[in-house]
C-alpha cells in the first residue's frame, strides 16, 4: 500500500474529471474528514484517514481491500474507473450520457436524431421506477 | 504626624520583609529529597491537592509547583560558587539518581570458530609478555605489529633452501605468504562477524573458472564481472545482440504511507487547479528550446541565401536538397509543446517558394 505518485494522480484525476469536472476538489478536500487515495495491488482506494490508520496494521499480502475502490491501473498504467466509485461520483456528476455525435455534427443533424447515449446498468429501471413511467 | 508616617513606613517595611520571607521559606511536613546533580527535587508529601474529586485545581497545582521550585532553588543557592569568565557559577555535585538504560542489553554473541575450538579442547589463553627481546636490533620490541621483534619479511639475507628453484625470489615469496596470512585472517574475521549478525558473506562461489560451470553460473559470473569495474559497469560495452539486464535501475522511492495529509491535499488541489485552468501551461524549457532552434534555422537559411546568391547558375541542387530537410524538421518541431509561437512561421526565411513549403509542412500536420 502506498500513496499515488504525481503521474498516477494526474492520470486518475483526468479520468475522474471527465465525469465530475471541477467538483473533484470536493472529493479531495472534504469538510467532514480527511480522505485520501492509496494504491494497493494496482487498485486505487478512496479511504478516510481513520480507516487508513487501522488498515496499516494489516500486512500487505493479507490486505484485500480498504475504503472504496475507485478503480485500477492497468499494466500499461492507464486508469480504469470501476462501478464501485459510482456512489462518490453520482452526487457531483456533470452530464448523464456519452455524446453520440461530435459537436459539429450535433448542430447540423435533424431534430429526431440521437445525440446522447445514456448508459445505465440494469438496476436503473428499479431505481428510477417512478420517473421512467 | 511625621512620627506616625515614619512608624507607618517602618511597619510597612517590616510587613514587606515578612512577605518576602514567607515567599522564600516554604513549610513542608516532610523534607524534599534533592539530587542537585540532576537538578531534581522529589516531594514525598501526600498530595492533598490531588485528592479533590472533579477537575484538577489549576491554582493549587501551581502553588505546589512554585513551592517545590523555591525549595530547590534555595538548595542551589547553598552550593559552592565559583567565577567562570565573568559569571558566577554554582558547581553541581555528582548526580545520585541512577538513570535507566537507553538501549536494551546487548544479546550474547555466538562464539567464534577459534573460541568454540578452544572451549572444546580446553585450551586456556596463555599469558604472554607484551615486549620481546630482539637480538638483531638489540632492543625490546613488541611481539606482533609495527616494528615487531621477529619480522621475517624484513630480513636482508635469506638462504635459498636446497629443494627450491634457484630462480625463485625468496623475499617476494615471504612477502606473498604474509599477505596471504593477513587476507585469511581478515576473511575469518568477516565470517565470524557474519555469523554473529546472522548475515551472509558475499561469496565468490562460482566466480573461479573451473571449466565445469553451468550456463547460469557462467551468466552470474559474467554479470558480477561486468559490475566490478571502477564505474560500476556503466561504460561496459555489450555484445551486438546482447540484451540489457533487467531491473538494474535505481529502486523507486515512494512517499510514506501516512505522510502529511495537509501537504498531500494541497498538492492535489494545486494539480487540479492547473488542470482546470483553461489556458495551456507554458513549458519554459520547451519554449526556449523551440526559440533557439528557430534562431538556428534562421541562421542556416541566411547562409543558404548567401551561397545561393553566390552560385546562382549551378546552385539548383543545393537549395533543392536543403528544401527537403526543411519541412520535416518544422513538422516535427510543431508537434512538441505549445509555447508562444503557434501560428507564426519562422520569419525571414525568404522566398515565396520556401514560404509555401513551410505552409505545406504545417498543413500536413
Amino acid at each position: 500500500m502506498r500513496p499515488l505518485t504525481e503521474e498516477e494522480t494526474r492520470v486518475m484525476f483526468e479520468k475522474i474529471a471527465k465525469y465530475i469536472g471541477e467538483n473533484l476538489q470536493l472529493l479531495v478536500d472534504r469538510p467532514d474528514g480527511t480522505y485520501c487515495f492509496r494504491l494497493h495491488n494496482d487498485r486505487v482506494y478512496y479511504v478516510s484517514e481513520k480507516i487508513l490508520k487501522l488498515a496499516a496494521n494489516i500486512s500487505g499480502d493479507k490486505l484485500m481491500s480498504l475504503g472504496t475502490c475507485f478503480g485500477k491501473f492497468t499494466k500499461t498504467h492507464k486508469f480504469r474507473l470501476h462501478i464501485t466509485a459510482l456512489d462518490y461520483l453520482a452526487p457531483y456528476a456533470k452530464g448523464f450520457g456519452v455524446a453520440a455525435k461530435s459537436t459539429q455534427d450535433c448542430r447540423k443533424v435533424d431534430p429526431m436524431a440521437i445525440v446522447v447515449f445514456h448508459q445505465a446498468d440494469i438496476g436503473e429501471y428499479v431505481r428510477h421506477e417512478e420517473t421512467l413511467t | 504626624m511625621e512620627g506616625q508616617s515614619v512608624e507607618e513606613l517602618l511597619a510597612k517595611a517590616e510587613r514587606d520583609e515578612a512577605e518576602k520571607l514567607q515567599r522564600i521559606t516554604v513549610h513542608k511536613e516532610l523534607e524534599l529529597e534533592f539530587d542537585l546533580g540532576n537538578l531534581l527535587a522529589s516531594d514525598r508529601n501526600p498530595p492533598t491537592v490531588l485528592r479533590h474529586a472533579g477537575p484538577t485545581q489549576e491554582a493549587e497545582l501551581r502553588t505546589l509547583a512554585r513551592d517545590n521550585t523555591q525549595l530547590l532553588i534555595n538548595q542551589l543557592w547553598q552550593l559552592p560558587t565559583e567565577r567562570v569568565e565573568e559569571t558566577v557559577v554554582a558547581r553541581l555535585p555528582e548526580p545520585t539518581t541512577r538513570l535507566p538504560r537507553e538501549k536494551p542489553v546487548p544479546r550474547p554473541r555466538p562464539l567464534t570458530r577459534w573460541q568454540q575450538f578452544a572451549r572444546l579442547k580446553g585450551i586456556r589463553p596463555k599469558k604472554k609478555t607484551n615486549l620481546v627481546w630482539d637480538e638483531v636490533s638489540g632492543q625490546w620490541r613488541r611481539r606482533w605489529g609495527y616494528q615487531r621483534a621477529r619480522d621475517d619479511t624484513k630480513e636482508w639475507l635469506i638462504e635459498v633452501p636446497g629443494n627450491a628453484d634457484p630462480m625463485e625470489d625468496q623475499f617476494a615469496k615471504r612477502i606473498q605468504a604474509k599477505k596471504e596470512r593477513v587476507a585469511k585472517n581478515e576473511l575469518n574475521r568477516l565470517r565470524n562477524l557474519a555469523r554473529a549478525h546472522k548475515m551472509q558473506l558475499p561469496s565468490a562461489a562460482g566466480m573461479h573458472p573451473t571449466g565445469h560451470q553451468s550456463k547460469e553460473e557462467l551468466g552470474r559470473a559474467m554479470q558480477v564481472a561486468k559490475v566490478s569495474t571502477a564505474s560500476v559497469g556503466r561504460f561496459q560495452e555489450r555484445l551486438p545482440k546482447e540484451k540489457a539486464p533487467r531491473g538494474s535501475g535505481k529502486k523507486r522511492k515512494f512517499q510514506p504511507l501516512f505522510g502529511d495529509f495537509a501537504a498531500e491535499k494541497k498538492s492535489q488541489l494545486e494539480m487540479l487547479r492547473v488542470m482546470n485552468s483553461k489556458k495551456p501551461r507554458l513549458d519554459v524549457t520547451r519554449a526556449t528550446n523551440k526559440q533557439m532552434r528557430e534562431e538556428d534555422q534562421e541562421e542556416a537559411a541566411k547562409k543558404r541565401k548567401m551561397s545561393q546568391k553566390g552560385k546562382r547558375k549551378g546552385g539548383r541542387q543545393g537549395p533543392g536538397g536543403k528544401r527537403k530537410g526543411g519541412p520535416p524538421s518544422q513538422g516535427g518541431k510543431r508537434k512538441g509543446g505549445l509555447g508562444s509561437k503557434v501560428n507564426s512561421g519562422p520569419p525571414g526565411l525568404g522566398g515565396k517558394r520556401k514560404g509555401g513549403q513551410h505552409q505545406g509542412g504545417k498543413r500536413r500536420k
